[in-house]
């Protein structure tokens, strides 16, 4: 065991570091734009006392290095500071719609992963069968086509033929868990359909790449059932590039979603940065950025310690 | 079920065919076509009999033994004949038919048992899951039977070792467990696919024991596919010689090995009879000192390792794997430079790594490696692996280039118009090798590295593929360090042998003072180990050891 814990030690290192890389790179993004928030809000006709006034009061006349360690520490104390548009603690803007993000994310995923998986082994036990044909022309139509497309189809059919689904999802923070889900059910629905081809596709392609193995063949030789063969002797050697993919899809899912919650009038995560940036209120901007960020570099580092831990050798050392 | 006693009591005075093979035609697909790969075999097999089928590769000895089982591969297909297993049509019976049988009552053990095991479950799941699928045994039970045929095989810890993971296990206790893992529901045959040839010399010689053994205690009947005419001596009752899917000549063993009838049979036979008669070396052209390494500075794979290489002579690094053969060669080489000690080449110091060492250095240094397949890049035609060395090291460019190159390709016996033109993919595996001879050779060595350079040929190309080696030897005046684990080649070709065995010499000698009693411990193992073509050997070595074994507790 002790190998695996150096291994998982040296991937949360390494996710630090990135997380760290990335903060760099957020900051002096930001930092290299031409202008600030303070030419920004008092414009360009703006007396330079005022504005060095304004400055100053935003902290903006300090050296990049003190800032940068200043945003840092406040970062890490769960205190991203104010906004420069409207004065509001980031955390108060965030908090509520990252909460929001999360519940759809997780609603996506609770959905997705597992209809993926499960898609993606029978895809490849019946392979080449009609229903392997049917669902790879399924998957590839959908993501074949925008999001948002396939946001307003859902809405067209389920909102408004059928009448099944609301089709705006203006969820708010005092409403019950079930009004929640019925609220969020088409976004997360077009989402589905949108990792849906990524996870199930891989999930097929690893699996049929193990079928060719010599311990497949043995497994046939041993008069097993296909299923068995499959569940069996192939998937617990497929973890690896499955959980890989659905990292992936999972770190989208929270990042990615502006589309759609425009589509829906989301109160999400995305929206609110976008909003941000064209007002150049960078506190936010790098706030939402460093949410997004953590959130890939933590889906990745799950994705690599579930490699490790689901591999035997690792596992089971000699 | 206990498997103390077999299960057909009376099964070893049973004489009735088991297997019969009629007409038996297999076809595979290459470039979209179907062709033939078995054409019209037929065989019988008796219960309890051991069938010996041998062949070079491409002869169809794995696709036959497939087929007994009713199991085509991906890309080939059981197009005519008949295949009876005890009156079952195993051709033309159904998926669900053929999956009650396998496993049930005929299994098979594969060649690589590394490969063939699955990483994710331990042993013991994967001995248990044919009978308890087929509910054939329970859990309980088919564990208990591990137990003792893990102990009739040999392994250590019979009771433990089923818990562990294949990759915990050596290679040659892998290959036992398999052997168990097949015997499970105590079939009626099992196809054994070359289950020794990734194995050592002298753990092979253990797992034929033990398969010998078992096969015998539960008087199973066996197909044993192998090139290795030697260890089918040992096994069979029964040999089929095939090639290009046909038969060649059939007969009990002891028949076949004393009075082969076909002229392609003799072939086969002959192929052991290379000799070269050992000369002393004069004086030394590559010397290493004290060498000790290791990798990424972890266990020290060498220690303290000196072998000298005197101008035109052959010398042979034996020993298993692991013993630290082709690390010897990494660093001579360069590429692993040595913790300590030093590499001299005709006295002189080399530089310990690889870029430190001059254009010359490197050009008097040459490899050839075990497989010719991965060694030379197939996106590039023979006039460019052959002709990079010769601009490399000699600066030839042009048409001077071109002669060179196909000088080289006459030397090697390749006509240059043939194949100056060809990718490796148009050529076979020994003319592979030739051209990474001649690779080798445009740089005008004066050593030159063989790292198994025959393991993965067939026994006729490996011939050739020798003498060759052997005539440029004595053309350039070529000095060789031959790395291998088959003897017979040492024997062939060597003038010195050294011996390894986990990262040390453990003897070095001329040729026939190493061959001749009295040996190391060590070597004698290893000699002794050889299979010889005598059907007796394996039983008298083993009687033989076991004497030994009982004089040394008294002693």
């Amino acid at each position: 065991m002790g190998k695996v814990l150096t291994l998982i030690v040296q991937r949360l290192g390494l996710g630090l570091i990135t997380l760290i890389a990335v903060s760099l790179i957020i900051f002096l993004g930001v930092e290299l734009l031409p202008g600030d928030i303070a030419t920004e809000i008092l414009g360009k006709d703006a007396q330079p006392a005022t504005v060095e006034a304004f400055r100053k009061e935003l902290g903006l006349d300090k050296p990049p290095v003190t800032r940068y360690i200043q945003w840092v520490g406040a970062t890490l104390s769960g205190d991203f500071g104010n906004s420069f548009a409207n004065g509001r603690p980031i955390s108060d803007l965030i908090g509520f719609r990252l909460q929001n993000t999360l519940f759809l994310a997780l609603m996506t995923a609770a959905i997705s992963v597992p209809l993926s998986l499960i898609a993606g082994v029978l895809a490849a036990l019946y392979r080449n069968s009609f229903y392997d044909r049917a669902i790879n022309i399924f998957t590839l139509t959908s993501i074949s086509f925008p999001e948002f497309f396939i946001a307003y189809i859902l809405i067209i059919v389920f909102g408004q033929q059928l009448g099944w689904f609301p089709t705006l999802s203006n969820v708010s923070a005092e409403m019950p868990f079930s009004q929640k889900l019925y609220l969020c059910a088409l976004p997360a629905l077009t989402m589905t359909l949108a990792v849906f081809a990524h996870m199930m596709r891989m999930t097929r392609a690893a699996i049929l790449n193990l079928l060719a193995s010599p311990y497949i063949e043995m497994a046939n030789l041993k008069g097993l059932e296909r299923s068995r063969i499959v569940t069996k002797h192939a998937l617990p050697n497929a973890w690896a590039p499955i959980a890989n993919v659905v990292a992936l899809n999972m770190a989208y899912l929270v990042v990615s979603v502006v589309v759609v919650e425009v589509v829906f009038v989301f109160p999400g995560l995305g929206q609110l940065m976008v909003d941000s940036v064209i007002v150049r209120d960078v506190p936010v901007v790098q706030a939402c950025s460093m949410i997004f960020a953590a959130t890939y570099i933590l889906m990745n580092l799950t994705a690599d310690i579930i490699s490790i831990v689901t591999n035997p050798r690792l596992l089971h050392p000699r | 079920m206990m498997i103390t006693k077999p299960k057909k009591a009376d099964a070893a005075n049973d004489d009735s065919i088991l297997l019969k093979v009629r007409g038996l035609r297999i076809d595979g697909m290459s470039e979209e076509v179907w062709n033939p790969i078995v054409k019209g075999v037929d065989f019988d097999l008796k219960r309890g009999e051991i069938l010996g089928l041998i062949g070079e590769s491409g002869a169809g000895k794995s696709t036959i033994g497939l087929a007994a089982m009713g199991y085509a591969r991906p890309g080939c297909r059981l197009s005519g004949g008949e295949i009876l297993f005890d009156g079952i049509e195993m051709r033309t019976a159904s998926e669900k038919q053929k999956r009650a049988m396998r496993g049930v009552r005929i299994a098979y053990v594969a060649q690589s048992a590394a490969a063939s095991f699955n990483p994710a479950h331990r042993l013991i799941e994967q001995y248990q899951e044919a009978p308890v699928q087929h509910g054939v045994l329970s859990v309980e039970e088919a564990q208990s039977d591990a137990v003792d045929l893990f102990g009739r095989l040999q392994l250590p810890d019979a009771d433990t070792i089923g818990f562990r993971y294949p990759h915990q296990v050596s290679g040659g206790q892998l290959q036992r467990a398999m052997t168990a893992m097949a015997m499970a529901c105590k079939p009626d045959l099992i196809v054994f696919d070359e289950p020794t040839t990734a194995l050592d010399v002298t753990t092979q010689i253990e797992v034929l024991a033990a398969i010998k053994d078992v096969v015998r205690q539960f008087n199973t009947a066996a197909i044993y596919i192998t090139h290795d005419l030697a260890v089918v001596a040992q096994m069979a009752d029964r040999i089929i010689v095939l090639r290009y899917g046909e038969v060649v000549e059939e007969a009990d063993t002891r028949t076949m090995l004393s009075k082969p009838t076909e002229a392609y049979t003799k072939s086969l036979w002959a192929v052991r009879s290379l000799h070269k008669e050992e000369e002393p070396g004069e004086d030394t052209l590559l010397e290493i000192r004290n060498v000790d390494a290791s990798y990424g500075g972890g266990v020290k794979v060498l220690h303290d390792v000196s072998i000298k290489v005197p101008t035109k002579r052959t010398v042979a690094v034996v020993g298993e794997s692991g013993s630290g053969k082709s690390t010897t060669a990494r660093v001579i080489t360069g590429l692993l430079p040595p913790m300590t000690g030093e590499v001299l080449f005709k006295g002189e110091v080399l530089p310990p790594a690889l870029k430190s060492r001059g254009k010359d250095d490197l050009r008097k240094l040459q490899m050839i490696y075990q497989m010719p397949d991965t060694a030379i890049n197939p996106r590039q035609r023979v006039r460019d692996i052959i002709g990079r060395p010769v601009q490399f090291y000699l600066g030839l460019t042009g048409k001077k280039r071109e002669e060179r190159v196909r000088e080289l390709l006459s030397m090697i016996d390749m006509e240059p118009d043939t194949f100056i033109d060809r990718y490796p993919g148009e050529l076979s595996g020994g003319q592979k090798q030739r051209i990474c001879i001649a690779r080798a050779l445009a740089a005008e060595p004066q050593l030159i590295i063989c790292d198994e350079v025959t393991s993965a040929l067939d026994q006729l190309v490996a011939e050739e593929v020798l003498r060759l080696l052997l005539r440029l030897q004595d053309e350039f005046n070529l000095s060789y360090l031959f790395i291998t684990h088959d003897l017979a080649t040492v024997k062939a070709i060597a003038d010195e042998i050294v011996v390894m065995l986990q990262g040390s010499v453990v003897e070095q000698g001329m040729k026939t003072e190493m061959l001749t009693p009295p040996h190391h411990e060590y070597t004698d193992l290893l000699l002794s180990s050889v299979p010889e073509m005598d059907p007796d050997w394996l039983e008298d070595l083993l009687v033989k050891r076991a004497a030994a074994a009982n004089a040394k507790a008294r002693a």
